[in-house]
């Protein structure tokens, strides 16, 4: 960790997708950010606000443009390839298909997990000790997942392969949770399991976060800061004191002084429930 | 009763022997979802090594483990072609086997090199139990061979590289997310398949008494039918038993063969019919949906 406590600071990140074509988008606009060790910052914006983008960026999926510079714990990571980012930071996609390999068992999907920025060599991925260190990462869930380490993972239940895919992202204890929509495809009250699994989870192991998410209320409900994105700028930051007793049309107050445009995504307003 | 235990110890040496392209083909098109058809290419590779340092008066177990060596090579040069420069896997895969066919030639300097008169495997084997050489000790010497391997891979594909590597085949984005690198399993993985194959056209060069630049044609659809045929029969279900449903796979296609043959098939029609083989279970999934009414995805080109 750095001097004053940074955990992960981004400078002058910029992304422009189809550049110099008519399709060219702007998709990140100049952004600073400096997450603090122990911050859960919800991110919220519409659709091509560049949410995604921005994990993208942060994950190492693909380089900012030139003069960005991405640094986490102290060390600059920029041009380090996203395999090797891995080592600092987890993830959790917003299709639980992504998170989890179908065909491989509970505890072959555990198995990667676990070798997070470790060598991978030639001893046999599963083994008895292991198992139990799966079960005890399990059992917390609720789901009777540790019961099932040899269950191919498709035949879980989406829900089910968020919630492992949840483990398998904070199993290793990077220094940084990147939960992208990760409830976005779940249905109202398996989203609501997820979710609060994954505030469990991230308090339990005092894991600095990023949530992004289409969802107001949840954003001020969760997490003790809040980043409210728009056509790739961060135009609201509010931290823990500021944010709470906000409401939602709160929000989309402090939406439309900062944007100058009236708020009108109603798929933000409107809670999933 | 003699027709038909000399047809299945045929069958069965044979099956052993292209097994090993089998489980090469099953690395890369089933685990590693690449679709390498740098077989028709790197087969006869492993015949030319192999066949070259024999006659050249090379120890035969050394002239077959360099010709495994060569596999290796042409896999990688394959993998680094899709990895590293981004080409097409198949793509990748056709320009190798294409290159090969010359570098093949350059290799032999002729297109047929004659093995009978030389020392091969086999006869050291059967020196060193004190034996002539025979359908039976090829079988066996194919056996505990196809033993040897089947149980490197069955260890192999549980560690913890090999788990990186199955993973690869079905989801490369979570492998990266989880910090394994796919472009060095890909690597790996196209690596070991082409090794395998080099080693199975190596010991098909010595028992049959000669290499041929042209060995290697249709290698590939051989391949892919006995992973299909084996799989069809066998329903397997885990790694162990997917390696050996391929290995009876193999076995099964060659007493196919061996049977058409038998019954009068010309044995220049046999790679159309293998061909059609593939094609008919490749279709019989289409087909099931179409009756179902089931929605099928557009045909992939790319």
């Amino acid at each position: 960790m750095s001097e004053n406590g940074s955990l992960l600071q981004l400078k002058k990140i910029n992304k422009i997708f189809s550049r110099g074509t008519v399709d060219q988008i702007i998709a990140l606009n100049n952004i600073e950010l400096t997450v603090n060790a122990g911050d859960f910052i919800t991110i919220i914006g519409s659709n091509g606000a560049g949410k995604t983008t921005l994990l993208n960026i942060i994950a190492g999926v693909y380089p900012p443009e030139r003069g960005g510079k991405i640094i986490i714990n102290g060390k600059d990571i920029t041009n380090l390839s996203e395999h090797k980012r891995a080592r600092y930071i987890g993830r959790v996609f917003q299709d639980p298909h992504i998170g989890t390999a179908a065909k491989m068992t509970i505890e072959e999907n555990l198995a990667m997990a676990l070798l997070r920025g470790q060598r991978r060599g030639l001893g046999i991925a599963t083994n008895k000790q292991r198992r139990e260190l799966f079960r005890s990462a399990l059992a917390p869930l609720g789901l009777g997942l540790e019961d099932r380490l040899n269950t191919p993972v498709g035949t879980l239940s989406g829900g089910q392969r968020q919630a492992l895919a949840l483990v398998m992202a904070t199993m290793s204890k990077p220094s940084l949770l990147l939960l992208d929509e990760h409830i976005a495809t779940l249905d109202p009250r398996t989203a609501q399991i997820v979710l609060d699994l994954s505030e469990m989870i991230v308090r339990r192991e005092k894991m600095t976060t990023i949530m992004v998410t289409h969802n107001m209320e949840i954003a001020l409900r969760y997490g003790n800061r809040l980043i409210m994105m728009h056509k790739g700028r961060t135009i609201v930051d509010l931290n823990q004191q500021q944010r709470s007793n906000l409401t939602v049309n709160d929000l989309v107050v402090a939406f439309e002084r900062a944007s100058g445009e009236q708020f009108a995504d109603d798929s933000i307003l409107l809670p999933d429930k | 009763m003699d027709v038909i235990g000399n047809l299945l110890s045929v069958s069965l040496y044979e099956g052993l022997s292209y097994g090993f392209v089998a489980m090469g083909v099953y690395i890369t098109f089933r685990v590693l979802a690449f679709p390498d058809l740098t077989v028709d290419g790197s087969f006869p590779l492993g015949g030319a090594v192999a066949a070259v340092l024999i006659i050249n008066g090379v120890n035969p177990w050394l002239a077959t483990l360099a010709a495994l060596g060569a596999g290796l090579g042409a896999g990688l040069g394959t993998s680094l072609l899709n990895t590293k420069l981004r080409i097409n896997a198949l793509l990748a895969g056709i320009l190798m086997m294409v290159a090969l066919y010359s570098i093949n030639l350059l290799i032999m300097g002729r297109a047929n090199i004659p093995l009978l008169r030389e020392i091969t495997v086999f006869e050291l084997v059967a020196q060193l139990l004190g034996l002539s050489t025979s359908v039976t000790l090829s079988l066996v010497f194919a056996l505990v061979l196809t033993c040897i391997i089947l149980a490197i891979l069955n260890w192999f594909l549980r560690t913890e590289i090999g788990l990186a590597l199955r993973a690869t085949g079905e989801n490369e984005q979570m492998v990266r997310s989880l910090g394994a690198d796919t472009d060095l399993t890909t690597i790996l993985g196209v690596s070991i398949s082409n090794g395998l194959v080099a080693l199975s056209g190596a010991l098909i060069a010595q028992n049959q008494g000669f290499c041929d630049v042209g060995m290697g044609i249709g290698m590939i659809v051989m391949g892919l039918a006995s992973v299909i045929i084996g799989e069809g029969i066998f329903r397997p279900r885990g790694i162990t038993a997917i390696l050996l449903a391929v290995v009876g796979g193999s076995f099964a296609y060659r007493l196919f063969v061996g049977i058409a043959l038998r019954l009068g098939l010309a044995p220049t029609n046999l790679k159309l019919i293998t061909a059609l083989l593939v094609i008919t279970a490749l279709a019989i999934p289409y087909i099931r949906k179409k009756i179902r009414h089931e929605w099928i995805p557009p045909a992939v080109r790319m």
